[in-house]
């Protein structure tokens, strides 16, 4: 029993970092239907922002996350400004390819400017264990669990309670309506990449600080399993990408903990293999007819 | 207030809309009527700012707003009612309401005109709170018009408010017309329902094919005998 609940606590622990980069993925998917292939990178850069902040300018925990969630957020906007606008008319797979190029771009980018090989981040937390009954649960799990159900909570806040929140969610449905209420499309999509992207930041940071080793190619494989995450949720879906997110980090650690770490990846995606045969439209997703 | 010059409007090689030139005085109802596929969504999307013209202009109270985007457009008192409602199925009729008055900051004020729509549509303050997409055909159509309307507009721009309804709900919603019309705001209305249209409208134009054809007062086009042939089912 003690080692089944110490393993959900480091599935809570890795899945709320799939749920923060989830979160960017259906968000974006939602207003413009694109899967943002680049997303798991602006994960990577966050990491490394973080990573440098803490290294270089010995800034703190909270210091380092806000920077990298800020400097995430100017990188998606310019990102949608530069490559994905000018297609805002063109077919789906053309920004789908052209994703796939960001993608590659900030990854080799990142080769190029800081190098191949792996860095880890200082300590910025304490190494304190806590002990309840038989689990442990150290200092970087607490920060990893506060701040993504803190971020969460912010995120639900800004999408049901706020003007902005609102806007996003009616360009989501209809964006010619949406322009009837006199809601600039561009402005909202451009702040949707914004969130979606600090969002993706602070995840990075939080899984240099939980897993200390950091690449330029670190975002591919949590890249894609936040996507599974979003699809498992039903991409367009908020609560979805959140519960997909955890769902995802609880399934990979039991797989790891009770069967063979080998199995880890290939169980997300025969998952998501499973899902797109079971329930394409995902837990939470609309059952949506392609529009024509 | 509003008058549109010599407008032309393609999608890619379909010439939509031909030349059309039409005016709206301050305080009028003018309805633009005309069979299916004659270009009347295509007109108030242009005006709207939905869709480009390829030439021609549109002047809202003189002033130039052929090449404004739509949003500007609502701020200086433009709103239209899109054909098939386009309310937001996912969201509150509170909440459909509040994007109405997405650009206006008078918060107070936004508060009592949500009380004047629910006057005016009894059923969406007894539904304020369920989700739009549950809401039948006219009380869709009746959101769709109040959310327009939270915006303040100078001009409301309906585009075939009748559509799909049932002849006393068509009654009903021409009634509101008239009693919005009353109350100051000026009124661009688009119909297939050409005796309703004309049978409420100070003055009326007739388009075909992409091109207005005919225009006087509502009273005029309905004794017309061209228009009872075409439109009215007359002989
Ligand atoms: N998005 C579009 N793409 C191509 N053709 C269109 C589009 N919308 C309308 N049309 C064409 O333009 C003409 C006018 O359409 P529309 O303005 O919708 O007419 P109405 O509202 O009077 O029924 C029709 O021939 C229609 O097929
Ligand atoms: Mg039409």
């Amino acid at each position: 029993m003690d080692q089944f609940l110490q393993q959900m606590v480091n599935g809570l622990s890795l899945g709320s970092i799939y749920a923060l980069i989830a979160l960017g993925y259906t968000m974006v998917y939602g207003i413009i239907k694109l899967i943002n292939f680049a997303h798991g990178d602006i994960y990577m850069i966050g990491a490394y922002i973080g990573f440098a902040a803490t290294t270089y300018v010995h800034l703190g925990f909270f210091p380092a996350l806000i920077l990298s969630m800020i400097v995430c957020a100017i990188l998606g906007m310019i990102i949608e400004r530069v490559a994905y606008k000018p297609l805002r008319n063109s077919s789906r797979i053309t920004v789908l390819i052209t994703a796939i190029g960001v993608s590659l771009l900030l990854e080799y980018s990142m080769m190029f400017f800081v190098g191949a090989e792996v860095r880890s981040y200082p300590k910025v937390l304490t190494n304190h264990l806590f002990h309840f009954g038989g689990v442990r649960v150290n200092m970087q799990q607490i920060y990893i669990l506060v701040t993504a159900v803190a971020l969460m909570i912010l995120l639900q806040y800004i999408v049901t309670k706020t003007k902005t929140g609102k806007a996003m969610r009616a360009v989501s449905i209809d964006k010619d309506a949406a322009q009837l209420m006199g809601i600039r499309v561009d402005k909202t999509i451009s702040i949707t990449f914004a969130i979606g992207s600090a969002f993706a930041g602070a995840a990075g940071v939080l899984v240099g600080i939980y897993y200390n080793s950091i690449d330029p190619l670190m975002g591919m494989m949590p890249g894609l399993k936040a996507f599974v995450a979003a699809v498992f949720g039903g991409i367009g879906s908020i609560p979805g990408a959140m519960i997909g997110g955890l769902a995802i980090g609880i399934m990979e650690t039991l797989v790891a903990g009770y069967g063979n770490s080998m199995y880890r990846d290939a169980a997300v995606f025969a998952f998501l293999i499973l899902i797109l045969i079971l329930k394409p439209s995902g837990l939470l997703g609309k059952n949506e007819r392609e529009k024509v | 207030m509003l008058e549109i010059k010599n407008l032309n409007v393609h999608y890619g090689v379909i010439h939509a809309l031909k030349n059309a030139s039409l005016t709206v005085n301050k305080g009028e109802i003018v309805t633009l009527i005309g069979a299916n596929g004659a270009g009347k969504t295509t007109t108030l999307r242009t005006i709207s700012g939905l869709n480009n013209a390829t030439s021609g202009e549109i002047f809202l109270e003189g002033q130039n707003i052929t090449n404004l985007p739509a949003p500007d457009r609502v701020e200086l008192g433009l709103s239209q009612v899109p054909e098939g409602r386009r309310v937001f199925p996912e969201m509150s009729v509170l909440e459909n309401l509040e994007l109405g008055a997405f650009l206006r900051k008078d918060k107070t004020n936004i508060k009592k005109d949500l009380e004047h729509i629910y006057e005016l549509f009894p059923i969406l303050g007894k539904r304020k709170h369920q989700s739009s997409g549950t809401l039948s055909g006219g009380e869709q159509q009746m959101l769709a018009m109040g959310r327009a309307l939270m915006s303040q507009p100078k001009i409301l721009l309906l585009d075939e408010p009748s559509m799909g309804l049932a002849p006393l709900l068509v009654r009903e919603i021409f009634k509101i017309i008239t009693d919005i019309n009353n109350s100051g705001t000026t009124i661009l209305l688009v119909e297939q329902n050409a005796s309703m249209a004309l049978s409420i409208a100070h003055r009326a134009y007739v388009i075909e094919n992409g091109s207005i054809v005919m225009s006087g007062t509502g009273e005029e086009l309905a004794k017309s005998s061209e228009i009872q042939k075409a439109y009215l089912g007359g002989k």
